[in-house]
């Protein structure tokens, strides 16, 4: 059992939750992820590890409650327990000093994105980061993403925060004003057409683009094949080989239909799920 | 083997059928299959043995069961005698007793079988175990503490058969499995219907009685490699029974349209996480009207049978080969075949197709026969050209095989593997190019049966006991 230390509201539908989990903290590296069941009925689900606490042995989740255990979990309190929580998962995210990266955070990919961003930094690169939401009410993070990058733009879809504009229309006037050849690297996480949008913009300006995949899982060990994605024409495993891959190389379209396969039974599982209090709707 | 009858048996040529459910009926439910022996009907097959000196039968067994001696037990009505007899080479005959390939393995050998039908060995196994796990199973003596730590990787039969004999001998042992129960294959690979996930986890409660600690939700190679538990960790030794986890695909156009699962996939939404109870447990699967399952093994034939249960409507084996070759035991084929599985044989995809969403809406095929035969004596399949035709399914089950995964091999240094990704060990004494590291298993073998990793994991766990000795 996992015990939820500390929980925190950025809006109702985005928590973040500081777990006990000495094990995955000891090891895990930015890019990494955990695969977490609440209970005996429930699914695994893979969150990125937004946050880690060597020596107090925790680690922190942030999630957007978007179905049925995602809900359930953030109906959840502090103290309050989990069944089980399986990590490090993934490869870390390859860091090395590149020069000027471009660190790309949209909705709750805010959370992912931090550490990387800090690691960057520390490794000595220059790290332009750019966090966005829909609205003001959704964003998190904005002062810790601005200690972990060297400089820090913040848009709103809907403007009513900071200014209007999607990330990758920030993204677009930062590699104009600086030109293509001062960017080395742009990491972009976030929802699928986020990162999809980011890498489309990059393409242009042949910018090597690394995203973090958010595949179907099952084990996040390898072995049912789930996760697999087409990269290059060739198909990985994104719990394994990932979930950081080139995102000029990512069959999208693969991605997307194969994440919508469930979306009947997801919808079903949600509407049984109608309790809030975290008994899993009466079961 | 002294006091043996000299007067010759009288010999009862026929097998007591085992009872099963009606075949339509169990083919719509995750009920075990196989209902098991009454006391009465154990009794009378296990006399049926003529209790051979030069016992053939035990040959078969892969851990050397003593089998006259449990049967005659058996046959006297003493069972915990009888299980104590097994117990003494297998460490987990309820689930044996259930999945061993008994036709090729101990009642192959049956001196019965020759002119009649060999002794039910298997199915009297099986009563003794469930016999036990009912009237409540004796803890073994675990000899005073040696103050040596064993890691164990894995908790498939491998792993588990390992801890258990070193536990015994009196060394602390902590078995690391990845993912959130402990029965590798046993809970997320062989259905429901044929080994009953109560049993197994009965099997592995009297692992904790004997002291081993079972870590669940620990991936080694990622909280931490081989080496940082023998450094760190405060391990003397380590076992790895990580199994042959690694779905291979075959790299047809289409394979990862939605609605194409690996048979590893498959099985371990339905087993592992219940989606046959789905919505009441949270993890789904999606089943279409038209399921094909591709390879003709025991592996397929569970995909295909759970795919009826599932509800499809068809639930195809399709297989290069013919019914001669099917890899599968005899009887899981007669069972799909019972329960209403088709077979599509000598027939091979080349390509799926997908309708707009991606989903898998059919598969193109191509006819084959069989050729010479090869160097295995196997008739290989010959592509008949221009044969193509096109079968109507929604849902594909890829169950071609599987490999090692490569999680702990990649990340344990001086590991020697060979090209198939198998870690190298002695036969012997599992010892693997790395001292204090042994493993056993599929690992090892590739893709083999339950019996034999267990018996991998004895090799192990003596091998181990004598290397801490030496230290
Ligand atoms: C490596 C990885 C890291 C992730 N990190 C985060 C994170 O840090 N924060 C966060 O909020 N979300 C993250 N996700 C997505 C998260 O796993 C899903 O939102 C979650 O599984 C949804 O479960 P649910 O039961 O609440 O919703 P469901 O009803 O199951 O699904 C609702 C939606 O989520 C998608 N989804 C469902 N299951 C999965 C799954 N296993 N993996 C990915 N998407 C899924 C579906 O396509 C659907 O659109 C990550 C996914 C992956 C693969
Ligand atoms: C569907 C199916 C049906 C079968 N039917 C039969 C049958 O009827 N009769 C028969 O005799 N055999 C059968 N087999 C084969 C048999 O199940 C296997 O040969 C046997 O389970 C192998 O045992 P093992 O201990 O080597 O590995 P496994 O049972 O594969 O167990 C390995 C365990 O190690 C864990 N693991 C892997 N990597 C790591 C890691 N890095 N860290 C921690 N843990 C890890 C895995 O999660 C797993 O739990 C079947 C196999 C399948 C898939
Ligand atoms: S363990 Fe398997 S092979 Fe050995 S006697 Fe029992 S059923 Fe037969
Ligand atoms: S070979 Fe058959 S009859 Fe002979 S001892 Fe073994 S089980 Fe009994
Ligand atoms: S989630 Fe099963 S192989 Fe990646």
């Amino acid at each position: 059992m996992y015990k939820i230390l500390r929980k925190e509201v950025f809006s109702p539908i985005i928590k973040l939750m500081d777990i006990e989990a000495p094990k995955v903290a000891k090891s895990c590296r930015s890019g990494q992820f955990i695969i977490l069941r609440i209970d005996d009925q429930g699914e695994r689900i893979p969150l990125t590890i937004a946050d880690y606490d060597r020596e107090r042995g925790t680690i922190t989740i942030v999630f957007q409650e978007v179905g049925k255990t995602t809900e359930q979990l953030g109906a959840m309190e502090a103290g309050d327990y989990i069944k089980d929580f399986v990590g490090p998962l993934g490869e870390p995210t390859h860091i090395e000093n590149y020069g000027n990266v471009i660190v790309v955070g949209g909705g709750v990919g805010i959370a992912p994105v931090h550490p990387i961003a800090r690691d960057l930094k520390e490794a000595g690169n220059n790290v332009i980061g750019i966090i966005g939401s829909r609205n003001g009410d959704l964003l998190f993070w904005e002062d810790k993403m601005r200690k972990a990058c060297s400089e820090l733009h913040v848009t709103t879809d809907d403007g009513s925060y900071v200014r209007k504009g999607f990330v990758t229309d920030v993204m677009k006037e930062i590699v104009e004003a600086r030109g293509k050849e001062n960017i080395a690297l742009v990491i972009a996480i976030g929802p699928q057409p986020m990162m999809r949008a980011c890498c489309n913009v990059t393409k242009e300006y042949g910018l090597k683009t690394i995203v973090s995949l958010n595949a179907l899982m099952v084990d996040g060990t390898g072995m049912c094949g789930c996760c697999r994605v087409s990269v290059g024409g060739e198909t990985k495993f994104v719990c394994v080989d990932g979930p950081d891959f080139d995102g000029h190389q990512v069959d999208w379209a693969e991605l997307s239909k194969r994440g919508a396969y469930f979306r009947e039974e997801e919808q079903r599982s949600k509407e049984k799920h109608t309790c809030k209090c975290g008994c899993g709707g009466g079961k | 083997m002294a006091d043996a009858p000299k007067a010759k048996k009288q010999i009862i040529p026929d097998k007591n059928p085992m009872p099963a459910q009606d075949a339509l009926e169990r083919s719509r439910n995750f009920s075990e299959v196989a209902t098991g022996y009454t006391r009465e009907t154990a009794m009378a097959e296990a006399s049926r043995c003529i209790q051979c000196k030069n016992t053939p039968c035990r040959q078969g067994c892969p851990v050397e069961v003593d089998i006259p001696a449990f049967l005659k037990l058996a046959s006297e009505d003493d069972f915990a005698g009888a299980i104590a007899k097994i117990k003494e080479k297998n460490a987990l005959p309820a689930v044996c007793g259930r999945v061993c390939p008994q036709e090729s393995q101990c009642e192959k050998y049956c001196t019965l079988g020759k002119k009649h039908d060999p002794v039910g060995i298997g199915r009297v196994e099986r009563f003794c175990a469930d016999w036990e796990l009912s009237t409540g199973v004796k803890v073994p003596e675990v000899a005073a503490p040696t103050g040596f730590s064993v890691a164990v990787v894995g908790s498939g039969p491998a792993g588990l058969t390992c801890a258990a004999d070193l536990a015994k001998l009196g060394h602390k042992v902590t078995i690391f499995e990845a993912l959130h129960v402990a029965g590798g294959v046993l809970m997320y690979g062989i259905p429901e219907f044929r080994l009953p996930k109560a049993v197994v986890q009965a099997e592995v409660e009297n692992l904790k009685k004997l002291g081993v600690i079972i870590d669940v939700n620990s991936v080694v190679g990622k909280f931490a490699t081989v080496d940082q538990l023998m450094e760190e960790g405060g391990f003397d030794a380590v076992f790895i029974g990580t199994g042959a986890g690694l779905p291979y695909f075959m790299k047809i156009p289409g394979e990862n349209l939605c609605g194409v699962y690996s048979a590893n996939e498959f099985l371990t939404r339905t087993n592992l996480m219940k989606a046959y109870l789905f919505p009441q447990c949270d993890t789904p699967i999606k089943i279409g009207k038209r399921v094909a399952v591709l390879g003709g093994g025991n592996v397929a034939m569970d995909a295909a049978r759970t795919a009826l249960r599932l509800g499809a409507e068809e639930s195809w084996i399709v297989y290069r080969r013919s019914d001669k070759e099917l890899p599968a035991r005899r009887e899981e084929v007669e069972h799909a075949h019972e329960e209403g599985v088709k077979f599509a044989l000598l027939t091979s995809p080349t390509k799926i197709m997908g309708d707009d969403n991606g989903v898998v809406k059919e598969m193109e095929c191509l006819k084959y026969e069989l050729g010479e035969p090869d160097a295995s004596g196997r008739r290989s399949p010959v592509a008949i050209k221009g044969s193509e035709f096109i079968m109507d399914v929604d849902t594909v089950v890829v169950a071609i095989g599987q490999g090692p995964n490569p999680l702990v091999p990649r990340t344990t240094k001086g590991l020697e593997i060979n090209r198939k990704g198998n870690i190298v060990a002695s036969v012997e004494t599992g010892a693997t190019s790395k001292a204090g590291v042994y493993a056993g298993g599929d690992v090892v073998t590739g893709a083999a049966t339950v019996i034999l990793a267990m018996g991998a994991g004895k090799v192990g766990a003596r091998s181990i006991h004598e290397y801490l000795q030496s230290k």
